[in-house]
């Protein structure tokens, strides 16, 4: 980190802050958050790993938190971030309850403040690391949404973080429908989990499911899915592949 | 009340645990025009009555939009009045940009009844010499607040403020049972009788009085005079016509307390009811 300890003197505008305050990589990561409604309320599946780098280091890491009454967190990428958040919103969550007064904050003003924090540390050039999934139910009404690192957020019926993005939204383009029941809600989600498995190297085979209604939230405790290896495309992977061994 | 010892600033307490100089703030509202309220399960109608200086001027603002959701009405010191409105809708603004949400009323009238308190207990300050009506819609229904410059809030059915306000709530303790299930345009003829109470035989035109309306569906706006003469005209409540005498005892918005005027002489101190 030598040319940091050199920019420092010059970066006089700076002040006290320094350089190596600022998050520059994340060291670590969680990988894929998927998540969708269903009939009751949201479903919303990430595995229990932290990575550091390639290793997969920690295989205890619980990447979904219930926020308040109605909300329920799940997050991807650093960490020590992703404790931070926790660590503000625990405060908001806090200061809402004092209040006593029988308003509360619901997923979509969660959702908008998590917005604008993630917003206002990139603008800073300080940004907390994570892509985050807010899915919850208030008053009947369902809220899944997403914010990612700079600040990008939207809604969808089903959501899905990192290499999620490229394997699990697919298979739920496909099919996912609305009102599905709990049964097939979990199943779909597997089905996406399995996938990322298979193809995501972060991933690791211990899963949990959390899922959130009117009347709270429940977290599984963590399992593992079935997978096969048998596929015959998978013994001699390199058969007919020229140049290849 | 009489001038005495201990009303000469704000953080001198009276024997009788009385704050002189906060009670005379509330002089300040009853001196101010009238400004009623009244609210049903769904809607909330606000209204005062419009005194200008003379002829030839203009009449004050005295309610103030704040949100969709939310407005207000007030009676005392106008540039109070305003500047509190400021405050307000600056809070609605920063809350709806952070949380995509309405602020809830209850908690701008708490947010405005802590700032009201800051100046009850600072020397170098003055209470507001402003009431505030708080109409407002949240997700617990229609809500009607009264501010006072004591920092107190209450919650309302229906309430009237300022000058001959006595008037216009005899109206209203004889008819609020009805008003929760009430029509919106009962109400605003409610509003418009209240209001009437309070002219004292002077004829009821659009002119002197300003309607505010907000409710479930219906976003926080002022009803453009003609169709309030139109629900005057169609709910018949011309008054008698007065003569001059009665009509001159203008009760300003800006002002000058009557020395010996209301005398409340000693007794509860108003700001404990």
């Amino acid at each position: 980190m030598d040319f940091m300890a050199s920019k420092q003197p010059e970066n006089s505008l700076l002040g006290p802050e320094a350089d190596s305050q600022r998050t520059l990589y994340p060291y670590v990561t969680g990988t894929s958050v998927v998540a969708l409604k269903y009939k009751d309320g949201i479903l919303m599946a990430a595995d229990m790993g932290g990575s550091y780098g390639s290793t997969l280091r920690y295989k205890n890491v619980e990447r979904m938190k219930a926020i308040g009454k109605h909300s329920l967190l799940g997050a991807s990428g650093e960490i020590s971030d992703f404790q931070e958040i926790l660590r503000y919103l625990d405060d908001l969550i806090l200061y809402d309850n004092m209040w006593d007064d029988g308003n509360s904050l619901g997923p979509k003003e969660v959702h908008n403040y998590l917005t604008r924090v993630m917003y206002n540390r990139r603008n800073k050039f300080n940004p907390l690391w994570n892509s985050l999934v807010l899915g919850g139910i208030k008053n009947g009404q369902k809220y899944l949404g997403t914010v990612s690192m700079i600040g990008v957020n939207f809604e969808d019926d089903h959501v899905a973080t990192g290499f999620g993005n490229h394997l699990a939204r697919p298979i739920l383009r496909q099919e996912w429908h609305e009102n599905l029941s709990f049964e097939d809600g979990v199943k779909l989600l597997e089905k996406c989990m399995r996938v990322l498995l298979y193809r995501d190297r972060s991933a690791i085979n211990k899963l949990q499911i959390a899922k959130i209604t009117e009347e709270g939230m429940t977290i599984s405790q963590p399992y593992s899915l079935k997978t096969y290896w048998e596929f015959s495309a998978f013994e001699n992977p390199t058969q007919g592949a020229v140049g290849s061994w | 009340m009489f001038r005495n010892q201990y009303d000469t600033d704000v953080t001198t307490w009276s024997p009788a645990g009385r704050l002189f100089q906060v009670e005379y703030a509330m002089e300040a509202v009853k001196q101010g025009s009238a400004a009623i309220g009244l609210r049903s399960k769904t809607h909330i109608v606000l209204g005062c009555v419009n005194k200008a200086n003379s002829e030839l001027s203009s009449h004050q603002k005295k309610i103030f939009k704040v949100d969709d959701h939310i407005g207000v009405a007030i009676a005392g010191l106008t540039a109070d009045g305003r500047v509190l409105s400021r405050y307000m809708r600056n809070e609605c603004i920063n809350y709806s940009f952070t949380y995509e949400s309405p602020l809830p009323v209850g908690r701008l009238v708490v947010q405005l009844a802590d700032k009201a308190q800051v100046c009850t207990q600072r020397s170098w300050k003055r209470p507001y010499g402003v009431g505030l009506l708080v109409a407002g819609l949240d997700e617990s229904g229609a809500h009607l607040y009264y501010n006072c410059p004591s920092g107190n809030y209450f919650e309302y059915q229906a309430f009237a403020i300022g000058s001959r306000s006595q008037a216009a709530k005899t109206y209203l303790e004889r008819r609020f049972e009805s008003f929760t299930d009430a029509s919106r345009d009962d109400l605003v003829k409610d509003a418009l009788m209240a209001i009437r109470e309070t002219l004292q035989g002077e004829t009821l035109k659009s002119s002197v009085c300003t309607i505010a309306v907000v409710g479930v569906g219906e976003p926080f706006h002022i009803l453009d005079q003609a169709t309030v003469q139109q629900m005057i005209d169609a709910f018949e409540i011309v008054g008698e016509q007065e003569g001059p005498a009665a009509a001159g005892q203008e009760a300003s918005a800006e002002p000058e307390p009557e020395q010996g005027g209301a005398a409340a002489g000693e007794g509860v101190a108003p700001m404990d009811i």
